[in-house]
């Protein structure tokens, strides 16, 4: 019997079940409990999304820790309890907030291992919310998971649906190395089919979600979905599009991206991230490196334009891939 | 922690290796045989030896960018540091890591570190780890007076107060910021007195003396032990050498370290003491001398004859890539 829940909600059955499965896992964030943290009385926040109710009262506060403000101590002390044997799940509230805390991330969890000489294990994860779409402008809306795709020693994956995050997460939690959990706005609380129970979904791996020969569309987080319906309104002009959904950007599959390419001979790259360094870069190069002789066509690349996220709505229309965008570049190349 | 025969002679085992230690990085880099960039600990032995001398196993230690006295004083094997000083195939980070990167999470030494400041919140994690899973172990860290300029610093005595976390915080004030004099960087007059902000009872000990450490640090460790939570623990202490070795030194008076070295040595003044109370003779001293210097010289002898690391391994030990079973 499948069902249909809300990202935030399969994320928070995610959490559950990696709490319930494993006293070394715990919460660790900005109100990810909230209100409560107070003895009686009070509901819990369960964080920004709300996506961490309901678990301080099954857990307890030893398991789900509310933290201040202050966000290279929960980075950096994060870090040192997953050295040392805890297994955390940091909440980090938006991505942008990187800005504060990021030497826990770039340069201990990422390097220890590698600096230690491969006596380290650093089993953590850092759930963040990304991307535009909620008029949130500019310091609570970028896509920053190229900065982090970019650094070895972290792995970065972003879902597109419901079932994919619940299974994602549940492998990034259970992971040996530091991944970075990207949730879109734009998809939290959109409703998908979760399956029930404990499943994950590996790091690693792309996931091809519509098959057609004529042209490789390529997308991450939520411009998965602006990839099918580019592609289901290609279709109705007879033009058939493979949809590849990325879901890990670090690793990054690549075999899978060359796979659709040797197939259709012309791809398509979508990512609400800017443009420069980032993850269409990186496939728009493998592309040209390793697959050279399957192009039929030059790759596109539709991505944000390189400037800051606008806050009216306007604005912000004009800044996120679109459909219309993704169909635009497909009629160059044919 | 009473300070037993045994006890006294580690400690003088400990501030000794220290010391030969790093005197004989200085002489193999001025012959040309070692490189990177080096920041030695002469002068501070008595605070990783006093603070140590109270640490097991179960308690760990996170580092600074001068971290080789913190490493041998909380067990890391000397030969291992010297090989991975020689970027050896055998050094304890298989020349990976480095003087700024030696780390030895199974003796719970979480890391020399490069950057200032970042070891503070990794002690601030290893305490909580220690505190969910009831190990009665404590975590230190061991920080520099320019760290505790560091938002990371203030943040985690935040969070390691709210919390009540086993930790403690040893600032090594050694009155020098890289090449800058710490009383035109830090404002207050003893460092300890931030700890106040946080409701964090905090100590003063004369970091040239390992009795003084040994007894403020013990209180310390046994606030945390017992659950009462951290502490900041201000060493006053001199950095006999430069920032890194190779430092001119052109920005600091000569006097100064003069009057620090010939008046203040720590193992001078230890010998002194435990002589003067008979807690250990003039031959336990001069074995304990002898023995050091020879493993320091098997350690650079072993170091120089064993292999480099294969080309192949520059990209290993990226990923752990292993996973827990749900």
């Amino acid at each position: 019997m499948s069902r249909e829940l809300p990202t935030a909600f399969a994320i928070g059955e995610a959490l559950r079940i990696a709490l319930a499965g494993d006293p070394d896992v715990i919460l660790m964030g900005e109100d990810v409990a909230g209100g409560g943290t107070r003895p009686a009385g009070t509901d819990e926040a369960g964080g920004i999304l709300g996506a961490t109710r309901g678990l301080i009262k099954e857990f307890g506060p030893e398991r789900i820790l509310d933290t201040p403000i202050s966000e290279m101590a929960l980075l950096g002390a994060a870090v040192g309890a997953a050295a040392t044997g805890m297994r955390p799940v940091v909440e980090l509230m938006f991505m942008d907030f990187l800005g504060v805390c990021f030497d826990p991330l770039l340069n201990q969890a990422a390097k220890f291992r590698y600096m230690f000489g491969g006596k380290a294990r650093l089993p953590l994860t850092v759930r963040t919310v990304t991307g535009a779409g909620m008029h949130a402008a500019a310091q609570h809306s970028q896509s920053l998971y190229w900065i982090t795709s970019g650094i070895p020693g972290l792995k970065t994956v972003i879902p597109s649906n419901a079932g994919d995050a619940k299974g994602l997460l549940l492998s990034a939690i259970r992971c040996d190395d530091p991944v970075i959990f990207c949730e879109p706005k734009q998809i939290l609380f959109l409703s998908s089919e979760v399956p029930e129970g404990d499943y994950e979904i590996p790091i690693g791996k792309a996931n091809l979600v519509r098959q057609g020969g004529d042209v490789s569309l390529v997308g991450m987080g939520a411009t998965v979905n602006i990839a099918l319906q580019a592609a289901s309104q290609l279709a109705q002009e007879g033009i058939q599009a493979d949809v590849l959904d990325l879901r890990s950007l670090q690793p990054l599959d690549e075999e899978a991206i060359l796979t659709t390419l040797g197939k259709t001979g012309r791809l398509i790259v979508i990512d609400e991230a800017t443009p420069r360094c980032g993850i269409a870069s990186d496939v728009a190069a493998l592309c040209v490196d390793k697959g050279f002789d399957l192009l039929n066509a030059p790759v596109k690349r539709v991505t944000a334009p390189f400037s800051p996220v606008p806050f009216s709505r306007v604005l912000e229309e004009a800044y996120l891939p679109t459909p219309q965008k993704v169909i635009d570049a497909v009629h160059e190349l044919f | 922690m009473q300070l037993t025969y045994e006890r006294v002679l580690g400690a003088y085992r400990t501030m000794r290796m220290i010391r030969s230690f790093e005197e004989k990085l200085v002489e193999l880099v001025n012959l040309g045989k070692m490189s990177g960039f080096l920041h030695v600990y002469l002068g501070e032995e008595a605070v990783a030896a006093g603070v140590c001398a109270q640490l097991g196993e179960h308690d760990y230690v996170a580092s600074t960018h001068r971290g080789h006295g913190h490493a041998i004083a909380k067990g890391v094997d000397v030969r291992g540091m010297m090989a991975e000083l020689f970027g050896r195939r055998t050094g304890t980070c298989k020349g990976k890591g480095g003087s700024m990167h030696i780390a030895d999470i199974d003796k719970g030494m979480l890391g020399a570190n490069g950057i200032v400041g970042a070891g503070i919140p990794l002690a601030t994690g290893a305490a909580l780890t220690a505190k969910l899973k009831k190990t009665g172990g404590v975590a230190v860290a061991f920080f520099g007076d320019g760290a505790s300029n560091q938002g990371a610093f203030h943040e985690s005595l935040n969070l390691a107060s709210i919390w009540k976390l086993p930790a403690v915080y040893v600032v090594e004030n050694n009155g020098w910021g890289e090449f800058t004099p710490t009383d035109y960087v830090v404002p207050v007059k003893d460092i300890a007195e931030r700890a106040r902000s946080y409701a964090m009872p905090a100590l003063i000990a004369d970091g040239m003396d390992f009795f003084d450490v040994f007894a403020k640090a013990g209180e310390a460790i046994a606030r945390a032990r017992s659950g009462g939570g951290p502490t900041l623990l201000e060493c006053k202490t001199y950095r006999f050498a430069g920032h890194y070795v190779g430092d001119a030194l052109a920005y600091r008076p000569k006097d100064e370290a003069e009057k620090w070295m010939t008046e203040r040595d720590p193992l001078r003044g230890f010998a002194e003491r435990v002589l003067s109370d008979g807690l250990l003779n003039q031959d336990d001293l001069q074995r304990v001398d002898g023995e050091v210097s020879r493993h320091i010289e098997d350690a650079v002898k072993a170091a120089e004859a064993a292999p480099f690391p294969d080309a192949s391994e520059v990209t290993t030990d990226v990923y752990a890539d292993s996973h827990r079973r749900g």
